[in-house]
């Protein structure tokens, strides 16, 4: 047999961004304020709602809080959990995010 | 010094698998494909098949398990008929989409509704366009060395197999067969090398969804995408071709039977009525042909063995022919035979003008006897002589409604 070609399937490595940067899908992307969100403003770690609830497992549990927009789909179910509204979902500007 | 056994073409495809030594099975039992998961489960209790065999709710299951099964570099086999092969349907396409050398035995039975348990082949022929290898068995014989075949042949182009047969015509009629010698068995199998399959020193995520262009892995190098991957699946199957000669000429060299590759022949060098078909329909039709010789008809057949891929090489066996008659026991609705319409494809342009007659025999199971045969060609020609050169289908040994 020839040379094999080992990519003939849908064989990918388990990495971040392996199927492609799915941030792109969305129109709307979540902002948080710090002075809102509760680890920032205690200072320590707690509450992480956001970090629970995101199904795409994009958001960071640091102070402050971090969401990787590359992957975020911008369903907003972060900002629907937030209890003290911290966060606010964004249009998009088109092509440059 | 050769093992002849009379057995069923169910007990021929088992004895065939417990050759190639699968190590995972998975079947559900249904009419007439029963036998073969009976024995196999049997081989497996005794030890005389070392395999691990799963017995499943479903064949969606059947084929699910042998898909991840084979996904971790191993052999596999399992057994289908009619609607069992119909509720496989989806991961049909999963086990070619995912390039895994799975063999699969289609003993062809009708579809419902009505309900039938006998023998056509409709169950296998609706599942075309799935990127399954089919092959079609005439006797019983052939079944035990196909299936042999089919592991070769799948594990070279990575393309999964199905060996199809005829239901109870061959799954439970008895026939002399020579079972292979497992040593010669073992040179002409070399063992399984896949492609690519999961380790857990080497963890991989298969078929995650892919987006329409090609795609960027996360080292940032650029991979095929899903369009590409359909591609070389084609391109597979277009290998496929020789490597199903290949496969049956080396199988005849050491075995001394060569059922042809991609078709076979029989009193064609000088016919110029060739009868075609698949499985035992077309074995039949060699009787037709040998009795219609005796009335000074040069006819022959053309039995075609591999329907996908199909053959490309038959224009020039058919360059003679006044008259082409299909034999087929399936239906394209709304159009015609699906045979007959892959045959008159392949001959478009190619200066072969004969008249194709598509014959709808034998669904549900309806006898279909070599007198009945003869008398669609004997028809068929006594148009032709009248001038008539249309192609038309002809529904066989079925009452027409008035």
């Amino acid at each position: 047999m020839n040379k094999q070609d080992d990519n003939i399937s849908g064989v990918c490595t388990p990495a971040v961004g392996e199927a492609g940067k799915t941030g792109d899908w969305t129109e709307m992307k979540p902002v948080i304020d710090p002075a809102k969100c509760t680890p920032s403003v205690k200072g320590k770690p707690s509450c992480f709602l956001c970090w629970l609830y995101c199904p795409e497992g994009v958001v960071s549990m640091t102070i402050p809080v971090s969401i990787d927009l590359d992957y975020c789909k911008g369903c907003g179910i972060c900002a629907e959990e937030c209890p003290p509204n911290a966060i606010t979902m964004v249009r998009k500007e088109r092509g440059r995010e | 010094m050769s093992d002849v056994r009379i057995i069923t073409g169910n007990e021929a495809a088992a004895l065939a698998v417990t050759l190639c030594e699968p190590q995972v099975v998975a079947a559900y039992p249904i009419t007439p494909q029963t036998k073969i998961s009976e024995l196999l489960s049997e081989y497996v209790e005794r030890g005389t098949l070392k395999a691990e065999y799963v017995r499943v709710e479903s064949e969606h299951s059947a084929l699910s398990v042998l898909i991840a099964a084979s996904t971790t570099g191993v052999r596999t086999f399992t057994a289908t008929s009619s609607n069992g092969l119909l509720y496989m349907h989806e991961q049909l396409h999963w086990a070619a989409g995912s390039r895994l050398p799975i063999v699969m035995c289609c003993v062809n039975r009708g579809v419902a509704a009505p309900w039938s348990i006998f023998n056509d082949q409709q169950d296998s022929m609706s599942q075309r366009d799935t990127g399954w290898i089919q092959l079609y068995c005439r006797n019983n014989q052939e079944i035990i060395d196909t299936v042999i075949q089919a592991y070769r042949i799948a594990e070279e182009v990575y393309a999964p197999v199905m060996v199809c047969y005829d239901g109870f015509i061959l799954s439970h009629t008895m026939m002399p067969v020579e079972i292979p010698d497992a040593a010669e068995v073992q040179n002409y199998l070399p063992p399984y090398r896949p492609h690519t399959f999961l380790d857990p020193e080497r963890p991989r995520t298969i078929n995650p969804v892919f987006f329409p262009w090609r795609r960027q892995n996360a080292d940032g190098v650029l991979c095929d995408g899903y369009m590409e991957m359909r591609r070389k699946l084609q391109k597979g199957l277009e290998k496929a071709r020789d490597v199903i000669a290949a496969a049956s000429r080396d199988y005849a060299e050491r075995f001394g039977r060569d059922h042809g590759g991609l078709f076979w022949t029989h009193r064609v060098e000088d016919a110029d009525i060739i009868l075609t078909g698949m499985g035992s329909i077309a074995a039949e039709a060699t009787l037709a042909a040998d009795l219609l010789r005796d009335e000074g008809v040069r006819a022959g057949v053309v039995g075609i063995r591999s329907y996908r891929p199909f053959p490309l090489e038959l224009p020039p066996v058919l360059r003679n022919a006044r008259l082409i008659m299909v034999f087929e026991k399936c239906f394209s609705y709304g159009y015609e035979g699906g045979v007959a319409s892959d045959l008159k494809a392949s001959l478009y342009g190619t200066g072969v003008e004969a008249p194709v007659i598509d014959v709808i025999a034998g669904l549900g199971g309806r006898d279909v006897k070599t007198a009945d045969l003869l008398g669609a060609v004997r028809e068929a020609l006594k148009s032709l002589e009248a001038g008539d050169r249309a192609c038309r289908t002809v529904w066989l040994n079925c009452r027409e409604e008035e």
